[in-house]
């Protein structure tokens, strides 16, 4: 595999330059995350519009390989303006295919890492319990609830 | 083969018994840099246990007929070149386990679960990876013992002035310390250690996992009371470690597993155990694995014990060097004389995964991580770090592409 297959341009520039990068003040839904096996760590903050399921502003901070904050930073581009509802069901293979690179199973945790914490946040938020799928991955990867919209 | 023993490694000699050398990637084979995690397996070991299983195989001891008495006389033969490697007394000190981390979980359980209680201390050092640290901390939780860590120096040295402070927290008991750290390649002073603890009244365990690939062990000299190590990072395969311990201690202790070939009598009212080392080997042992273990100290006793120490030592003051040539590049750990060949860095602005995976690319293997010593990664104020590790095949050349690769992940993240 050629180095620009695996750090393509866009997830160097994501790494470099990450979209929606912070914390939001008064935030409807948040949650963090990390994966113990790099230390990689992303914690999500949420505000939803007046309708109370419109993704009005989202954010992200954290730290870790390049992977797991472009994913993040792209999560970020893809969710805004999106419905809760929807989103909490949002597959991961859409973030996985935007993300574009062949992953090894060790690595797809670190790009699935933002869209775990994306998930128990909204899913805490909207007090529906987290699919079979990500609540298996939440035990290993240590998804905290954060502290806001409790 | 290796080369006489006192002479200088022939490192193209050596890796003519590696099989996975002959694999290209790109046009060139691994460069594999993470022995100190597990290393590779040269072919007179794989022969050893295949001749085993075609030709010596049944199970041990109590077999009547030959095939029987040819597995016997292989198994224990290989616990003698184990007391031999680390000049024991008796072979009745010399336990086959699983791993190094079986070998300690062994001591914790049967020596710490019954000889610790309030008041008494357990003393772990920064260094330890967590074989030797999850266990003491674990029984010293469990009997109400206080579980104390001897720190670090800044350049990843024990601190050890710092232990008389450490034992006014209460009566040590036990002093658990490895010989080299995993993570930083540090060389410590066990003999140093072992006559403390007995100044103050505590027995000594040296985890010797990442010792004995590199450096002769006496557990004479070293003056502990246990020591641990695992087959699969000196050229052996995996499933088979040693305990050797102090028989007056083993034979006060109780029994770590029980079931089949420990016992003495079994009867409705009571067991008793069996002797030395047997008391300790319920069940089935890893027998073939324990014949590559002896097969493995063969191979690195023909090589010589100081021409492996010098060969890793050059390696390592080369990369250490390179590497600290390269900007951004933090190296961990002591100077090269007081290391063994471990290279722990880590490189501003990029993850060690990362590099880990650039570096894989060009077909060279280093680990990435926290290497199982995640209080040391908090000293260090890091996640990660990346480690390149040495053996008796790894060569200046691997070095440099290790150095290529990292400039490589430098200018692509740049």
């Amino acid at each position: 595999m050629a180095f620009d297959q695996l750090y393509r341009e866009v997830i160097l520039d994501h790494y470099k330059n990450p979209r929606g990068h912070g914390v939001l003040e008064d935030a409807d839904a948040s949650a963090e995350g990390q994966n113990p096996l790099c230390g990689d760590e992303v914690a999500i903050s949420i505000k939803f519009a007046d309708d109370g399921d419109t993704i009005d502003d989202v954010k992200f901070e954290g730290r870790g390989c390049a992977i797991s904050q472009a994913s993040t930073s792209m999560l970020m581009e893809m969710v805004k303006g999106r419905r809760a509802s929807e989103v909490a069901v949002l597959p991961k293979e859409e973030l996985l295919d935007e993300v574009g690179i062949p992953l090894t199973p060790v690595r797809l945790k670190c790009a699935i890492l933002g869209l775990g914490v994306l998930k128990v946040a909204l899913h805490r938020a909207k007090g529906t319990p987290l699919p079979e799928e990500w609540s298996a991955l939440a035990n290993e990867l240590e998804f905290n609830e954060g502290s806001a919209g409790a | 083969m290796a080369v006489d023993a006192g002479a200088k490694l022939d490192v193209q000699k050596i890796r003519a018994d590696f099989a996975y050398l002959e694999e290209r990637v790109n046009g060139k084979p691994w460069a594999f840099l993470d022995s100190a995690a597990s290393s590779q397996k040269p072919r007179q070991v794989l022969d050893a246990m295949r001749e085993y299983y075609e030709h010596s195989y049944a199970n041990v001891h109590r077999g009547v007929y030959t095939l029987a008495e040819r597995a016997t006389a292989a198994y224990e033969g290989a616990r003698e070149k184990a007391r031999a490697f680390v000049n024991a007394g008796s072979h009745r000190e010399v336990v086959f386990t699983r791993q190094a981390t079986e070998a300690i979980n062994l001591v914790a359980y049967s020596w710490g679960l019954n000889n610790l209680g309030p008041g008494d201390v357990v003393v772990v050092t920064e260094l330890e990876h967590h074989s030797n640290y999850v266990p003491w901390q674990y029984v010293a939780k469990r009997t109400g013992a206080t579980f104390r860590m001897l720190p670090l120096t800044d350049s990843g040295e024990l601190q050890y002035d710092a232990l008389d402070e450490i034992a006014r927290d209460g009566q040590p008991r036990i002093v658990a310390t490895n010989h080299v750290s995993n993570s930083l390649g540090t060389i410590n002073d066990v003999a140093r250690m072992a006559a403390w603890a007995h100044a103050n009244g505590a027995i000594h365990i040296c985890d010797a996992a990442q010792a004995a690939p590199h450096v002769a062990i006496d557990v004479q000299a070293l003056g502990c009371d246990f020591l641990a190590f695992s087959a699969h990072k000196m050229l052996g395969p995996s499933g088979v470690g040693v305990l050797w311990g102090r028989a007056e201690l083993l034979e006060q202790m109780e029994p770590f597993n029980l079931g089949g070939h420990m016992i003495r009598k079994v009867r409705f009212e009571e067991t008793t155990w069996g002797e030395l080392p047997h008391k300790f080997e319920a069940g089935t042992s890893p027998l073939a694995e324990a014949v590559g273990l002896g097969a493995a100290i063969d191979y690195l006793e023909e090589i010589g014990f100081e021409a492996i120490a010098e060969h890793e030592h050059e390696l390592t003051a080369y990369a250490l060097e390179r590497l600290s040539e390269i900007p951004g590049v933090t190296l961990f750990g002591p100077p090269p004389e007081r290391r063994a060949g471990i290279v722990s860095f880590d490189l501003a602005g990029i993850h060690p995964h990362d590099v880990a995976q650039i570096l894989d690319l060009d077909g060279v293997a280093i680990r990435a991580g926290h290497h199982c010593c995640q209080p040391l990664m908090q000293k260090l104020g890091v996640a990660a770090t990346n480690r390149a590790s040495f053996y008796v095949y790894s060569t200046a050349e691997e070095v440099d592409r290790l150095v290529a690769g990292v400039e490589r992940a430098r200018s692509l993240f740049a």
